[in-house]
């Protein structure tokens, strides 16, 4: 059979089987063209650091009206900031921070905060697990989804996992979540795709033991569960130590304070070179009905307190990166499972609310307050929440686009259908980053293409170190369209060249470039619109 | 190529991981199990209702049947454990209140002391204490209820601080936990715990907290599942019907103030027909209006539904599909109600049932930290320190607390109110204990077990594979050695092959004839010196170290 014969004939067959879902076991592994779909992440260094605020957070003593003062003063007395103490922003006098976070004041000053007001969903749900799951999952509040917003990008960039990985372009675990448990916001469809550490330098060995056959019962389930965590655990050990090993010196981040600490060894782990795209770490405590504040002096307190944690840990963490020059590749943000009442209760707290402010936070951040002191009546009542100006889901879905680079078309897939029309694009990230020239997994982008996504035409770059090269267009079910370049180049120097790919008599939808020059080889994917 | 996903729509889609097989359904219901009763079922029936199945436990109900053996399990006769006791060093800090009321070994908890540093001593001590009461279980359901329970009510003893309430909430528990759920609901939700915990002792007429009005519903009575539609209203009002109750920080009672309680009428939603309970005055107001709360609200099929599921997850598994919700979940609800809330009738029904024995429900329960550190100990019949000599005791205990905590689980401090997340959390629920984290540290727990021990007082507490061996039938042979090791403290048994490979690599160091392990057997029996008992307790170290470090070890 003659070579090219043979790709078509795998192309054929193998890929759709493979693109349905089924195990990349079930066929050659080691192909060429099964591994560059394996391969086909995003081409990006980008990471995304999420954390928690659980509990609830009280958002409006965190990002605090000040054009309204007056009539956030009167809706809650007793744990209103003073006017005077609230922390002002550069450029903006209608908002300011909370006095505990000074070095969010100071991020914010340096373009690196982004602050989005009143941030929720329409019928907010109360309860602490249902709006947790709700903005983990991102759901939409009637609806109950299994799967998380980040696990199921994490599925889209790297399907069939964990079956074929580690592979060759992703060594290292998708995504790492500080703490030992388990989040629903990296859950995959079919499993999570985070891994749980509380530590980087140290894991304790399994072993290596003979798999019996799994029964077709529960307990087989469960026993393959198991199994799969002790062989993602033996698998990715060595890289995340190897990943920490690298990195001997950081800098400083304040002692007490747990936030602080996971963010530490996120820095570690993505200067240390880890591929993982997402990291989960979370800080508990808002739940504050009570004793939010002192009786006596509101900037103190509870909340103060972990206002303050969070502020000296970000704060700390930024100034790591720039230390460890990694600034360019994090992007931050927290989120709370809702806010608080906007009158406060006789506790001296404030019970279960609403929207409430997020933060997007780091060098590619577009800074600046997104969005209007929240609306406040001039008599509140115990029912007052704060009305919602985004919705949390276009945060999520701007930094998909924004940072992940995905295409909006693929980010709508993974959002509630019905909210598709609905997702804002936000002024979150700075233009450009996702064009810029970024180191591919093994190292270097060899192909990319622009514009992207395309109507007609796009032109595609690409370097050849010389030799047999060649540029395979394929569709989105597998089928090979064209062989758009064959041709041997002198051996020696990187020699980046152009092609231009006219799709004018094409369907629209996904296309995939396959550049192969020696024995490297890599996909991009391209979209055809309109 | 749509690798994106497609999210479900309104319809709950149970999403099933399509690289394992799909779990077997079964249709079995709550016809009483007529089936065989043997060793497999009694560990089956013990792994699930008591912490690990001990061997001694397994022969002693070998001669019974199936429900002599439910009946026995449900009837606890053994007397209360004692109160924990003050084993710590005091380190109170300049200018707070001492503990010098206290002698060490005997016991703090009906002294009151409002200081830092001597609470959270106590509520180590506490908790070292429970730890030692689940080691030193007797042979019933109670322990494993009291666990249960504790968990349901959610509450964190680092949140409430003052080790005295803690205690009085076991021990509320501990007064409830086979008995009437409604009853134990409502004594709850007047601890002096709880209203510190939930901000009850907060709640007033001028200012109401919902803090405890919600969780009351959500989570202790109620729950969210699809039958369950009260409404924010509903929270609102309940709050009201709870204002009132205080707390007296000299005699740590809870008590009912008159005037801190809404005296309006509450209206509830169409979810509760539209309920009004009449506000009330006087001192009777807050049990009287706290009696037609819960009348209401335990009016409400789904409350029985809602802890049945709970029951169920914790005894059968976490997954419940259509048929288990007609089968069994619906009949055990209707006994609950028609018992008036009566727990033993519910967990009788459960445990003699042939849904409870159907195969395709064994060893498919992921052990709880707890199982795994304390069923461990007990299966292996580890030996303590004597009850008496309280420090080491305690020492120990505090060792083996810390390796729960290590693995997620850290007695009376759950996460938040909701409990462990491995009863409610989807999709992973039991999963959750399972993670690159902790999964090493139960291999640790069990290696250390294995290896070295752990001593205090020159007492050293360890894995005594010698003599768990000589409680078995016939050691001298290593198949039925393996065998029997197997049928005892494992739900998944291994193929012949592996068994075969365990036993040469691990029993016979390579050798090939069983005889070699029989000799040293049989001369260890007849000669116990340090020689002969090295080396058979070198390979069978190798073994078990092996054994428990399988995933199937992991399974209950």
């Amino acid at each position: 059979m003659k070579r090219r014969e043979f790709l078509e004939k795998s192309l054929a067959v193998t890929l759709p089987a493979l693109i349905a879902g089924y195990s990349v076991k079930a066929f050659n592994e080691n192909s060429p063209l099964v591994k560059a779909f394996i391969e086909n992440g995003t081409n990006t260094d980008h990471v995304l650091v999420i954390v928690q605020l659980s509990g609830g957070n009280d958002g409006l003593n965190m990002v605090i009206p000040i054009s309204t003062h007056n009539l956030y003063n009167a809706a809650r007395s007793n744990i209103a900031i003073s006017q005077n103490k609230i922390l002002t922003l550069n450029g903006y006098t209608n908002t300011g921070l909370h006095p505990s976070m000074t070095g969010l004041q100071r991020m914010y000053n340096d373009t690196k905060l982004k602050v989005i007001q009143a941030v929720g969903y329409p019928q907010p749900n109360f309860s602490h697990f249902r709006a947790t799951d709700i903005w983990m999952s991102a759901s939409n509040s009637t609806q109950e989804v299994y799967t998380g917003w980040a696990g199921r990008y994490l599925n889209y960039e790297y399907p069939n996992f964990p079956n074929g990985y580690p592979n060759s372009s992703m060594t290292d675990p998708l995504a790492i979540q500080i703490g030992s448990t388990a989040s629903l916001t990296t859950q995959g469809p079919t499993v999570n795709m985070a891994m749980s550490i509380t530590s980087a330098t140290s894991f304790y060995q399994l072993i290596n033991g003979t798999d019996d056959p799994v029964p077709a019962t529960k307990a087989g389930k469960e026993l393959s569960y198991i199994r799969n965590v002790a062989k993602q655990t033996q698998q990715y050990a060595g890289s995340i130590t190897t990943a920490a090993a690298k990195v001997t010196a950081q800098n400083p981040y304040p002692t007490n304070n747990s936030l602080a600490d996971q963010l530490k060894i996120v820095a570690r782990l993505v200067k240390g070179g880890l591929k993982t795209r997402v990291y989960m770490v979370s800080f508990g405590g808002f739940d504050t009905h009570s004793l939010q504040t002192t009786a006596t002096d509101t900037t103190v307190g509870n909340h103060a307190t972990l206002l303050g944690k969070v502020s000296d840990a970000v704060k700390a963490f930024q100034d790591d990166l720039v230390y460890l020059g990694i600034e360019d590749r994090v992007v931050g943000m927290t989120f709370s499972e809702f806010g608080r009442r906007i009158k406060s209760n006789s506790s001296v707290g404030t019970d279960h609310g609403a929207a409430a402010p997020m933060f997007v936070f780091g060098k590619a951040v577009q800074g600046g307050v997104l969005g209007d002191n929240p609306t406040i009546p001039a008599v509140a009542s115990v029912n007052d929440n704060i009305p919602m100006q985004y919705d949390f889901r276009s945060i999520y879905s701007t930094l998909l686009e924004k940072w992940f680079c995905l295409p909006k078309e693929t980010v709508q897939g993974l959002f509630p259908q019905n909210i598709n029309g609905q997702l804002q694009d936000l002024p979150l990230i700075k233009g450009g980053v996702c064009n810029s020239s970024v180191p591919n997994p093994s190292g270097k982008s060899l192909i990319s293409n622009y514009p992207n996504p395309f109507t007609n035409k796009t032109t595609i770059a690409f370097t050849t170190e010389g030799g047999h090269t060649l540029i395979q267009i394929m569709d989105s079910t597998g089928r090979l369209i064209a062989n758009l370049l064959e041709k041997d180049y002198p051996v020696g120097a990187t020699i980046p060249q152009t092609i231009t790919f006219d799709a004018s008599h094409l369907a629209n939808g996904m296309y995939y470039a396959r550049l192969q020059n020696g024995a490297t080889q890599q996909v991009r994917s391209m979209l055809k619109v309109r | 190529m749509n690798k994106g996903v497609i999210i479900p729509g309104r319809t709950v889609q149970k999403i099933e991981p399509v690289n394992f097989l799909s779990p077997s359904r079964t249709l079995s219901g709550l016809n009483p199990y007529a089936g065989p009763f043997s060793t497999n079922e009694i560990i089956h029936l013990l792994k699930r209702t008591m912490f690990g199945a001990k061997k001694s436990d397994v022969d002693y109900f070998t001669s019974r049947s199936l429900n002599q053996v439910v009946n026995e399990l449900l009837s606890p006769t053994a007397p209360d454990p004692g109160p924990p006791v003050k084993e710590y060093i005091t380190t109170t800090q300049p200018g707070s209140k001492p503990d010098d009321n206290v002698i060490r070994g005997t016991t703090w908890v009906n002294d009151f002391n409002g200081d830092g540093s001597v609470q959270s001593q106590r509520r180590a001590s506490y908790k070292k204490w429970w730890t030692g009461v689940l080691i030193n279980q007797n042979r019933s359901i109670r322990e494993k209820m009291i666990f249960l329970w504790t968990d349901h009510f959610g509450n964190e003893a680092s949140d409430i601080g003052n080790a005295n309430w803690v205690y009085q909430q076991h021990n509320l528990v501990r007064q409830h936990y086979l008995g009437n759920f409604k009853q134990m609901v409502r004594s709850m939700t007047i601890d002096y715990a709880m209203l510190r915990y939930l901000n009850g002792y907060l709640n007033t007429a001028v200012a109401p907290d919902e803090n405890y009005g919600r969780e009351l519903q959500e989570l202790f009575t109620v729950g969210k599942g699809s039958g369950s539609q009260y409404t924010e209203q509903d929270v609102k009002e309940a709050a009201k019907v709870l204002t009132g109750w205080r707390l007296n920080g000299t005699t740590y009672q809870s008590f009912f103030d008159t005037t801190k309680h809404s005296t309006g009428n509450k209206q509830f939603s169409s979810f509760y027909n539209n309920t009004v309970i009449t506000g009330r005055t006087g001192a009777t107001a807050g049990d009287l209006e706290l009696n037609d709360l819960l009348n209401m609200i335990f009016a409400k099929n789904e409350v029985a539904k809602f802890i049945v599921r709970k029951f169920y997850r914790w005894f059968v598994y976490y997954e419940i599909d259509a048929a288990t919700e007609a089968n069994v979940i619906s009949p055990l609800a209707d006994i609950f109600r028609n018992n008036n809330f009566e727990i033993k009738p519910v967990l009788s029904a459960l445990f003699k049932s042939e849904h409870f024995f159907d195969v395709l429900n064994q060893g498919c329960i992921i052990k709880t930290p707890a199982d795994l550190v304390i069923g461990s100990m007990r299966e292996l019949n580890v030996a303590m320190p004597a009850s008496s000599d309280w420090d080491t005791s305690y020492g120990h205990w505090n060792t083996l607390y810390s390796f729960m905590v290590n693995m997620g689980l850290n007695l009376h401090d759950p996460p938040n109110v909701a409990g462990m997340p491995a009863y409610y959390q989807e999709p992973l629920f039991h999963e959750i204990w399972i993670t690159a984290d902790s999964l090493p540290k139960r291999n640790q727990f069990t290696d250390l077990m294995t290896n070295t021990g752990y001593t205090r007082n020159s007492f050293k507490m360890q894995f005594d594979f010698v003599a768990y061996a000589k409680m078995l039938p016939n050691p001298g042979n290593p198949n039925d050695l393996i065998d029997d090791t197997l049928k005892y403290t494992y739900r998944i048994s291994l193929s012949p092959q592996v068994k075969q490979q365990v036993k040469t690599q691990l029993l016979l160091s390579n050798q090939q004839y069983d005889y070699y392990w029989t000799n040293a057997w049989a001369a260890y029996i007849a000669s116990p010196t340090t020689a002969n008992f090295t080396i058979i307790n070198t390979r069978l170290k190798d073994l078990f170290r092996y054994l428990m470090d399988l995933s199937e070890y992991q399974l209950s």
